[in-house]
């Protein structure tokens, strides 16, 4: 007997699929977005958002405050799930070290989306 | 003759970079910018691998920031600050042709040699007054080369905002930021903006906020207050992805599209001239951190 139950496994067949024709719902929601956000003055802090589950967001955090040299901290939103927040304008550099292969997590380019000014 | 041959359409998205704003009916009273227009019209004939590089340029998102070139006269209004397009490049094929019209000409000397004399003979006369040949009661044949070269004439000259656009070319009045105090930035002309755009203004200020992560109002002469500082550019650069993403047709890059709201809350653009429907999605804002004195509230 197989233990392999379909309805047990992650991996979703049609993810793809629904990506490409356009459910808004599910693909807005595969997206990574890395938001900036004024603070008072000229301190900005940046927010990314919508991570893939399978990676440990204390973990990144940890390696990306030292790597920017920025503090920052996961927040855990109701709607959003966990953010990881930074402090000053971290997009370009979280950018690319969520798609570097080699020291980042190579994640495709195509899902994250950078918003801001 | 042969710019009005390589003339292409031109459909862009740029915004104006003189205060004086180029209307689609052909309101320009400035010399320099009609000028301008002028140039690049015939600059303009867009060759195939740059029109696909204005393409994948814009659906990158329009990651490319071209610096706004130090102003040499004429490229003022033309000064695309998109950076979809390169000026030099589109001037080539010109100077190719006048190359290969050269070498025609030297092979097949006896065809321009009876050409030619022809040509001059009736090429007499002011075509804005009227005289010699193009007089009313005049009864010359006029050549078609002729005839032609007098339509563009007349149309640079007199509506030079229909010459330079085969289909009209997309200009926005750049957005205008005001400092209110030290904490917030008033968009004054973001209903102009809005009415070439065709968008409403709720939509537009709703996509500007999402993404600058802020909040804000708007005043009594319907202005956009801003809650935050932000620079001329900074909005600019969130008013090009707004285009790009709510306004441009993905098929014909033409910007002149209709938002409708489908069923089940779905939006749709429909291009005016392409007539091509593609579904966008709704602004969403995101996660947004709290930020100042509530998030002491909350604990
Ligand atoms: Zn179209």
């Amino acid at each position: 007997m197989t233990t392999d139950i379909q309805n047990l496994k992650s991996f979703d067949p049609f993810a793809e699929a629904e990506d490409s024709v356009g459910d808004q719902k599910t693909a807005s929601q595969n997206y990574i977005h890395i938001r900036i956000q004024q603070r008072n003055g000229r301190k900005t802090l940046t927010t990314v958002q919508g991570l893939p589950k399978k990676f440990d967001q204390k973990k990144i955090l940890k390696v990306i405050k030292k790597k920017f040299a920025c503090n920052g901290t996961v927040v855990t939103d109701t709607e959003m799930g966990e953010v990881i927040q930074l402090q000053g304008d971290q997009r370009k550099d979280v950018q690319e070290f969520l798609t570097d292969k080699k020291e980042g997590l190579g994640l495709d380019a195509k899902t994250i989306k950078v918003h801001g000014f | 003759m042969a710019e009005a041959a390589e003339r292409k359409p031109r459909k862009s998205v740029q915004f104006e970079d003189s205060t004086i704003i180029v209307d689609s009916d052909g309101q320009v009273t400035e010399g320099g910018a009609m000028n301008g227009e002028k140039d690049s019209a015939a600059s303009h004939a867009t060759g195939d691998d740059k029109e696909v590089e204005e393409m994948t340029d814009m659906f990158a998102g329009l990651a490319k920031k071209k610096k706004k070139k130090p102003k040499a006269e004429g490229e003022d209004a033309e000064d695309v600050l998109s950076g979809l397009k390169k000026k030099k490049k589109s001037k080539k094929p010109k100077a190719e042709t006048d190359d290969f019209d050269a070498q025609l000409a030297a092979v097949a000397g006896e065809a321009e040699e009876k050409e030619a004399p022809a040509e001059e003979e009736v090429e007499e006369g002011d075509m804005f007054k009227g005289t010699g040949v193009w007089q009313h009661d005049s009864t010359t044949v006029i050549p078609y080369n002729m005839l032609l070269n007098r339509f563009f004439t007349l149309l640079h000259s007199q509506h030079p905002d229909l010459a330079s656009s085969g289909s009209k070319s997309y200009k926005i009045p750049p957005p205008q930021c005001l400092r209110e105090g030290n904490k917030k930035t008033i968009f004054a002309n973001i209903s102009e903006i809005c009415k070439r755009m065709k968008r409403t203004d709720e939509h537009v200020t709703q996509f500007l906020f999402a993404e600058l992560g802020t909040s804000g109002s708007v005043d009594g002469s319907k202005r956009l207050v801003i809650k935050g500082r932000f620079q001329q550019k900074q909005i600019e650069n969130v008013l090009r992805r707004y285009i790009v993403e709510y306004v441009t047709c993905k098929t014909c890059r033409s910007p002149d599209s209709e938002l409708t709201k489908g069923e089940n809350r779905l939006s749709f653009v429909t291009c005016n001239s392409c007539g091509s429907r593609r579904s966008v999605s709704a602004i969403k804002t995101g996660f947004s951190a709290q930020v100042g004195k509530r998030r002491r509230m909350q604990k």
